[in-house]
Order: C-alpha cells, then structure tokens, then sequence
C-alpha cells in the first residue's frame, strides 16, 4: 500500500459547485466485463459479466463463498486492499474504466459508496460529524449551512433523522445497531455518490431495523444505483429490480449462474441449481 | 439508587392495584447477596494457619537444626500450603482443592509483587520529607556549603533540567515514534519488517550506551558542549522504540473496518490515518508517550556524560551544563554529609511526584477512550455544528 495522490482537482469543488457538473452526479450505470479475482494463487471468481443500470437496484444472491461479496469490493477498488489479492476483467462507470481510466481511485470510491456488513461508525466522532465524516475525508469543502443541510437531508434520507435530531452531539457508538448502520448509510449518501454498494447491511439487524433499511433502499434507488448483497431471499425480492444468482462448485471459483429480472429469477428461473437456491433446497 | 429502585416498585404496585390482572409480587426481590466465601472455608483457612505454623515451628526451630523469621515463614507457607489443599479436598474433593490450591498461589504472587512498590515508596517518602520544604522547589545549591542545613538550598536547577530534558526527549522522539509506528501499521512499507527488528533493537540498548553514543557522535565528533539538548538526545535514543512499539500495538488496535469505511467514502490513506485512525487510538498513544516519559525520566546514566551535572540554575538547554533530578541523587547520596544525603532522598521523592504530577495531567488529557467527548472537543463542535 503506499500513499496516493492526496486530493485531485475534482474532489476539491465544492458541494455546491459539484451538483452542475452532470457526469459525477446521478445515479450512474455499472457495468462488469468478464471479471475474474485471486486471493494469491487461488482464482475465487470467474467470468463475471453484469449490468447494473442506472437508477436501479441490484441483488447480489448465493450461498456463503460463492464470491458474492468479493466482486462487490471489486466494483469500488477495495478488493486490491487485501494484501495480494488481484483481479482482471472491466469494470466501467458511466462506460469509463475505473481500474484503467483517468479517474482516480479517491474518486471512484467516493462515486461509488459502501455500506458494510458490520456498521462501523468512526468513534472518535459525533453523529454529526459521522454524517458529514465523507466530505472531509475526500477533500470537499462546505460551508456551515450547506453541512447542515447535507447532516439533515442525509438523516432524512437513511430514516434516522426524527430518532437523532436531538443527539447530534452523541458519539456515533452511543446509538443502537439498526441506527449505527442507518448512520452509516447517511455517512454514505453525504459525499452524493452515483452508486450505492451494500454488504449485506441487514445481516446483524433486528426485524424494524431491517424494514426500515429496505424503505431507504427504495427511497433512494431513484438518484443512487443499488448493489447489494444478501442472504435473505424475500429482502431480494422486496428491495431488488434485478438479480444475479452467484455459485461456486467445490474448488472452482465462483461465477454467475443465471441474472435476470427479479421476478424471473424468483418465479420462473431458467437454471435448476437458481431454483432449487431460490427456494431453499440448498445453500 | 435505592430510592429510584424504591419509587419504581411502588409504580408496580400501583399498576397491579389499578389493573387487577398483574398480582402481587410474592417472593422478595431485594437484591440478592451472592456469597462467595463460606464460613467453612474461611475456618479451614484459619485452621491450615495455624496447625501449619506449629508443626513448621515444631519441624523447623525444634527438631531440625535450624532457626530464624525467613525459613520459618517459607516452611510455614509450604506446609499451609499441603494442609490446607488436604482440609479443601477432604470437603470439597479435588477439582475444588486445584481451584484453592492456585488461588492461594496467585494472591501470594500478587501480594509479593506489591511489596516492594510500597517498600519503596515508603522508604523514600520517610527518607525525603524532612528537607522537602517550598524553597527545595525554587532554590538551586548556589549557597549550600558542606556543613549547611538539609534545609537550606533547594533542587530547583535539577527539577528545571529534567522538565526540560525530558520535554525536549519527548518533542523528539514523539512525533519521530508515532510516524515510523504509522510506517509500520499503516503503510506496511518493505522496509516494515527490518525496521520493527532494529526498533527491537533498540529497545534492548543499554542506557549508559545511549548515553556514550551521544558523547562520541555529538560532543566528541561534532564538538559541541555538555548541555541539557545532548542529554535530551540520548534520552530521546531510548525513549523512540518504547513509544513506537507500544504506539505500534495501539494502531493495530484499531478496527480495520474503520480505515475501510474511510477509503470507501473517498479518503485518501493520509486523511484516513489523521481523521479517523489517530483520533481513534488517542487514548492509547498518550499511553505510548507515558511510558516513554516512564522509561527515561529516572535514567542517570545516559545524562552522566551528557549533561555534566551543575550546582545552579540553567535555564538554557542549549548552552551549559545543566542537572537534573536523578543526577542530583546519584551525586549527592554518595557525599558523607548527613544534610547532602537527606537532600538527595528530596530529590528522590521529589522525581516520584513529579512523575505522578506528569501521568495524572496526561491522563486528563488523553481522556478516556474514543467515544467519550470531552467538554473543549464538544466546545469546539458547538460551535461548528456538530454537537
């Protein structure tokens, strides 16, 4: 790992400024050509080809280690941050390379966000500064109105807005699991990214907590494109346009069965291992 | 706390009254007193005492050929011991006899490694207090003759030197500490691996070889003086591999969620260690740097050849030998002078509150841990908006 490039031109604009430039702005499409990805030696994904449009949401589905979670870190480069992992194959945003392109690997994260399987707000940090952590980290500036309006909208927008509006100044940890990782999602949407990758953010969440993260997946899959991964088949079906069934036979990497439009997938799926998946005949 | 446990049961009580359907709570519930030692264990403790301190008095002082207080004790404890395991296995049975048998050993342990902390500070408190007046703490030894008072004079130019050697140790040897242990943890460069074996290293390095290496490097080869900076230097050599390695094992505390939270928002690897990784360890690399102020604040030797000792104030580190407290023991102990001596044990008790006074102001201001928000970071987040 080495130090990169601390800020580049186009992270420094400001909030404000940002918003009129249309290319790094709105839900943006991505598309996966022919991934493949190593841990060391060990191929774990293979063939990958998806498209996840634009202003839609994806769902990633198949039983433990099949590489579901693995292509989604490499949609945002994180997947190189794993000490020897690589990857070959295309990945395009808005049809520019994000491995290979002119767009910095700073920026390509912050347009493509991350939510995680464990919430993980900053500690050192209020709710608050936990909401606006992302502007300074990659380098946005914003005024002390703009911030307050991005800390409000954000909350909004993760359906947190009305439990914390009153402990803003509360460290991010004094909050319960469901709102730690609501709290993350605003952390999210507050540097306005295009696309919105989700590792299975419900998987340590109670029942509320988890119907109250669907809603903001619906409420937001408008101006943000969705990529989430998750066990749970009717969270699949409820929050997901598309569908893309992952499998890995023993000792081969994993590759995507079959993808497709939900309902296809649920109801009338072209592969018998989809389906017997889908209905919970294995995995 | 009882009166709100109090006030809540009468809120229960009224509900049940009100709603007929919930009936009165029939068994106690005052908090239940858990016993953990049981009047039986407590004789049999006694009773092992005592049976073992007769026969160790009857083995040791009358039948064998040997006397006096420490064999006596050792016998005593090795016998408890044995009598004590048989009374607990005899009611108990044997697994609960290994559980007393180890817990004996361990309060013993503990206790024996608590002695000699109290011994000393004891010792040096009762030594010291008698020349310990205000003007130890403003006077040098400018007028102090052989024959003077142990109250006349004071240790003012020693307190002075070692605030200023060891503050100049630590502006080094902090910020050079914490950054090889941020190369280390966080950008896990190729040079890692050697470097964490010669920071091993290092922390194996005598202390008068520190202070020797600074004697030939920087006042031999380079000509300078004898002054309170060369001394800081050597201090600053032992001091680095204690706050890197334990500033090292701080970082890795970190979650490595966090950093991946902040990479993932668009940070670069320098805003993820600055805003997210040191905050999170602060209270920890205040730990760092008090036991790196620990390690070098009572060291004589590196200073010996570095400092050169003085008599009087220097207030200049720069120029000049000066003193500093544990040089001014070292050096007054060894006079014949009864007054020279008890003002050496005030320097003694004097180091051992000035290191109290130190750790106490830098635990107040390490705080407690990430998530507690202290009252000027919450100052200053008022009125950003972020509180």
């Amino acid at each position: 790992m080495t130090f990169t490039d601390s800020t580049t031109t186009s992270t420094a604009v400001p909030v404000a400024a940002r918003t009129e430039s249309p290319s790094t702005v709105g839900a943006a499409g991505l598309t996966a050509r022919n991934v493949a990805c190593w841990f060391g030696s060990k191929k774990v994904l293979e063939g990958v080809t998806l498209d996840m449009a634009p202003g839609q949401v994806t769902a990633l589905i198949g039983p433990s280690g099949c590489g579901k979670s693995t292509f989604l870190r490499t949609l945002n480069r994180m997947h190189e941050l794993v000490p020897g992992a690589t990857l070959g194959g295309e990945i395009l945003i808005d049809g520019i390379d994000i491995y290979r392109g002119a767009i910095p690997v700073t920026d390509v994260r912050r347009r493509i966000g991350m939510v995680f399987q464990k919430p993980n707000p900053f500690p050192a940090m209020t709710v608050a500064e936990n909401v606006v952590s992302g502007l300074k980290l990659s380098g946005m500036k914003a005024s002390r109105s703009e911030r307050d309006a991005i800390i409000e909208s954000c909350l909004q927008k993760a359906g947190l807005w009305n439990e914390v509006k009153n402990r803003l100044g509360d460290p991010g940890r004094a909050l319960s699991g469901g709102q730690q990782q609501r709290l993350c999602i605003a952390r999210s949407l507050a540097v306005n990214p295009q696309v919105l990758l989700m590792d299975e953010p419900c998987s340590a969440l109670d029942p509320t907590s988890t119907r109250r993260i669907e809603q903001t997946i619906a409420e937001i899959s408008s101006s943000v494109t969705v990529v989430i991964v998750t066990h749970n088949m009717q969270q699949a079906q409820r929050v997901s346009d598309r569908c893309a069934f992952f499998l890995a036979a023993e000792n081969e990497p994993g590759r995507i069965i079959e993808e497709g439009p939900t309902k296809e997938i649920f109801l009338n799926p072209r592969d018998q291992r989809t389906n017997d998946y889908v209905n919970g005949r294995f995995g | 706390m009882f009166r709100s446990r109090k006030s809540a049961l009468v809120d229960i009580e009224g509900t049940a009254e009100t709603d007929g359907t919930v009936t009165a709570p029939l068994v106690d519930d005052s908090p239940i007193k858990i016993k953990t030692i049981e009047a039986v264990d407590v004789m049999l403790l006694i009773g092992s005492a005592v049976s073992a301190l007769a026969a160790a008095n009857l083995l040791y002082e009358t039948l064998l050929p040997l006397s006096g207080a420490l064999g006596l004790i050792v016998v005593w404890y090795v016998l408890f011991l044995i009598v004590s395991w048989t009374g607990v296995r005899r009611i108990h049975g044997t697994v609960r006899a290994k559980d007393h048998l180890v817990r004996v050993l361990v309060w013993t342990g503990a206790s024996l490694a608590i002695v000699p902390l109290v011994l000393i500070v004891v010792y040096v408190v009762g030594k010291g207090y008698r020349a310990l007046r205000p003007q130890f703490f403003v006077e040098d030894q400018r007028f102090v003759g052989a024959l003077s008072e142990a109250t006349e004079g004071g240790g003012a130019h020693a307190i002075i030197g070692t605030l200023q050697q060891v503050g100049l140790a630590t502006l080094i040897a902090v910020p050079l500490g914490i950054t090889t242990a941020i190369y280390l943890n966080e950008v896990k460069g190729r040079l890692s691996k050697p470097l964490r074996t010669v920071v091993d290293a290092m922390s194996a390095v005598p202390s008068i070889v520190a202070g020797l290496f600074i004697y030939a490097a920087w006042i031999l080869a380079l000509g300078n003086q004898q002054t309170g900076l060369a001394g800081s230097l050597a201090l600053a050599v032992l001091f680095l591999p204690t706050v890197t390695r334990t500033a090292e094992v701080v970082l890795r505390l970190v979650p490595g969620g966090l950093r991946e939270a902040s990479l993932a928002l668009g940070g670069t690897e320098w805003r993820t260690t600055s805003r997210v990784v040191l905050p999170t360890s602060k209270s920890g690399l205040v730990t760092a740097v008090i036991l790196g102020v620990a390690r070098v604040i009572g060291e004589t030797a590196p200073l010996i050849l570095t400092v050169g000792g003085a008599f009087v104030m220097n207030w200049n580190p720069l120029e000049g030998k000066q003193d500093s407290l544990p040089y001014f023991v070292f050096r007054l102990i060894r006079f014949p002078q009864e007054a020279q001596i008890a003002r050496a044990w005030t320097g003694a008790l004097v180091l051992m509150i000035l290191v109290l006074v130190l750790f106490v102001v830098a635990r107040a201001i390490g705080g407690r841990g990430p998530d507690h928000i202290g009252r000027f970071k919450r100052y200053r987040l008022k009125r950003k908006g972020l509180a």
